[in-house]
């Protein structure tokens, strides 16, 4: 005894610690990512021939291009609804009692405690052309024909940014419990409204949570195969069910590996982008 | 109403809060503040001193009572039309802004153009000394020169009031006491009325034209800090302000300006009736401050054992524990060799004069 140091240097503990965890993620993050980078490489389905082929094949096939397109374009609305809707309820979790807080809370976490394909089934009956929205319009005489819904842009956007709310929800509840409750009386008493307020204090110093909450969001549904697949149905077609089909229906590897490999740049440029911002932003949160 | 160019005067009347959780936090309170007044609100912890000065301010609106502003009853106006400047605790400037932003802040909310709102913030930066600051964010600051900010900023948009809740709490010693005179400064030469809250009765003696005391969301007094300080009307007030003697006794006669009070510790003194008439043979309190009391060497007084001197740098403070067993602080001015006092040595005490002597009914 007595012979330990007091206390030791964080940095100075071995790197063994994180063996295991480097270990995992060598093989079944890098390794299996190495693989398909592999894949993509070749030209043929048996892939022994190398050549960049499935990769001209893709950014020269306007069908794979929309496909693309569509998916980020997907995402960037879903995200924007779930920011639209998810602001207001975070918002107003900061504003409420205790009671009222754990309530909103539960709402906000309960699709997480819920099974997608449970969750998208339930879109499925809400939204079909039988569903809940039609009969209701219907019964009301609102409308004749039931609305096509399912199987729609619109349906994949607001079933998707129903299952990824609590992603943007919870990110803006932190950011905004953060700012000081004074600063909003502040901005008050020196004569700002509420709009004013809002947008020259509460909006920006709540930046870092939007940030995390559409990064979150936004890598999140566009990923999400079951709900995208499931409410878009056969006419719509997104990355993961693209590859889906390439890979497992039409046995090309190669040119699979070729679209993950694209889907992930795209993404990781996007997420980027938002990380740029993010960094930005961060200046402000001090404090 | 008298109101100075600077300050209009400000009065609360019979205001009474009760939070929705059923606490009453400030029950009954009234205060008649004159234009360019410097006025301390001063209370314990939790005596609803924050919840008064957010009524006035106009973030909370009271159950009942009025504020009026100057010849303005304002209790319908929002708090961003009430024109009164708030300092807070914490500062609350705003972290994303950089200083000059934030002096400005509530002038672009009065839509004054870029050029004349930085104008403007940079004399006010001047006034509170900080002129090579405007370009930092807050968090480059020190809590004291955030301090100067947030006064800045609140000046700025030129109020009628000035509400300040314990603005000095955070810094260290010497800091406050160069705030506090920058503050007394800035307030005479504004003229601005000024309502500052705080727990510390030095601060609050030293600051204000007048101490409002309160306890237990009531208004104890309202007075001259030596009012406060030398007539207090309450026992709470005199115990509270500034450090006191509780000495027990009974009433043996009584007029409306003395009162001759025999103490449980064993002696007649001559008292002042300090809460109003005294009833004869009634229990009293009789408050005297360890300065207000001197050694005698006739049979005066009441008499005592020393016990633990405790030399405080300007004073010696001496306990001396009475015949009924309670103890008494005395403090003497250190001139010279003072009289060393041996632990253990009888001594007799009385009180400088009667009118030191605060008799209070007991409230058992
Ligand atoms: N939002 C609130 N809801 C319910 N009760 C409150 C609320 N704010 C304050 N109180 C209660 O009202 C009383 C007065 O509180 P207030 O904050 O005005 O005290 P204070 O004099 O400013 O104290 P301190 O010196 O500690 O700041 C306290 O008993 C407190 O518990
Ligand atoms: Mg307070």
């Amino acid at each position: 005894m007595g012979t330990a140091p007091a206390s030791r240097d964080v940095t100075s503990y071995g790197m063994g610690l994180a063996a295991p965890l480097a270990l995992f993620f060598l093989v079944f993050f890098v390794a299996p990512l190495l693989q398909l980078l592999w894949l993509s490489l070749h030209n043929d389905t048996a892939a022994l021939h190398w050549g960049l082929g499935q990769y001209l094949h893709f950014l020269t096939d306007p069908f794979s291009l929309s496909v693309l397109g569509s998916t980020l374009l997907l995402g960037a609305e879903v995200t924007a609804v779930c920011l639209v809707l998810g602001f207001p309820i975070a918002w107003l979790y900061q504003r409420v009692g205790p009671r009222l807080q754990t309530i909103i809370i539960l709402i906000v976490l309960l699709p997480l405690l819920t099974s997608v394909v449970v969750r998208t089934f339930a879109w499925i009956v809400i939204l079909g052309r039988q569903g809940i929205i039609n009969a209701t319009l219907q019964s009301l005489g609102i409308i004749d024909t039931p609305l096509k819904l399912l199987y729609t842009q619109f349906g994949v956007v607001i079933a998707l940014a129903q299952v990824q709310m609590p992603l943007m929800t919870l990110p803006l509840i932190t950011a905004l419990g953060r700012i000081d409750p004074n600063l909003d009386d502040a901005s008050c008493s020196l004569g700002a409204g509420s709009w004013r307020t809002f947008f020259r204090i509460v909006l920006p110093l709540s930046l870092p949570g939007v940030i995390a909450g559409c990064t979150l969001t936004y890598a999140a549904a566009i990923t999400a195969f079951i709900t995208q697949s499931l409410i878009g149905g056969g006419q719509m077609l997104f990355m993961p069910m693209y590859l889906y089909q390439q890979a497992s229906t039409l046995q090309n590897w190669p040119f699979a590996s070729a679209i993950s490999i694209i889907f992930l740049l795209a993404v990781l440029a996007v997420v980027s982008v938002f990380t740029t911002l993010g960094r930005m932003s961060r200046g402000y949160g001090g404090a | 109403m008298a109101d100075t160019p600077g300050g209009r005067s400000l009065v609360v009347d019979a205001v009474t809060h009760r939070y929705p959780s059923g606490a009453l936090a400030v029950e009954n309170i009234n205060l008649d503040i004159k234009g360019g007044e410097i006025i301390a609100l001063l209370g314990p912890s939790g005596c609803g001193k924050t919840t008064l000065l957010r009524i006035i301010a106009g973030f909370i609106a009271q159950t009942q009572g009025r504020i009026i502003i100057g010849d303005d009853i304002v209790d319908a106006l929002p708090p961003n039309r009430r024109a009164v400047g708030i300092v807070f605790q914490n500062y609350a400037l705003f972290p994303h802004l950089s200083i000059s932003e934030n002096v400005g802040y509530g002038l672009a909310a009065r839509g004054v153009d870029k050029a004349s709102r930085q104008r403007e913030a940079q004399r006010l930066l001047e006034l509170v000394q900080l002129p090579a600051m405007a370009e930092r964010l807050p968090r480059q600051l020190s809590g004291g020169q955030q301090q100067r900010v947030a006064l800045a900023r609140a000046l700025a948009i030129k109020p009628s009031i000035l509400l300040l809740d314990e603005p000095f709490a955070a810094l260290d010693k010497n800091l406050r006491l160069d705030m506090q005179i920058e503050v007394k400064r800035l307030q005479r030469v504004s003229g601005i009325t000024t309502l500052i809250v705080t727990h510390d009765q030095e601060e609050a003696l030293s600051m204000a034209d007048r101490v409002a005391v309160l306890s237990h969301g009531k208004l104890e007094q309202f007075g001259t800090p030596s009012d406060v300080y030398d007539r207090p009307q309450t026992l709470f007030v005199n115990t509270f302000v500034g450090s006191s003697n509780r000495m027990p006794g009974v009433v043996v006669s009584a007029d409306r300006t003395a009162a001759k009070v025999r103490l449980d510790a064993g002696a007649e003194i001559i008292a002042r009736p300090a809460g109003g008439t005294l009833s004869e043979g009634g229990r009293v309190t009789v408050c005297i401050r360890p300065e207000h009391l001197q050694f005698v060497g006739d049979e005066t007084g009441f008499a005592g054992v020393v016990g633990m001197s405790l030399p405080l740098g300007a004073t010696v403070v001496h306990e001396i524990k009475t015949a009924d067993g309670a103890g008494v602080k005395i403090s003497q001015a250190r001139i010279g060799e003072t009289r060393a006092l041996e632990n253990g040595a009888a001594v007799r005490l009385a009180p400088l004069a009667p009118s030191l002597a605060n008799a209070f009914p007991a409230t058992l």
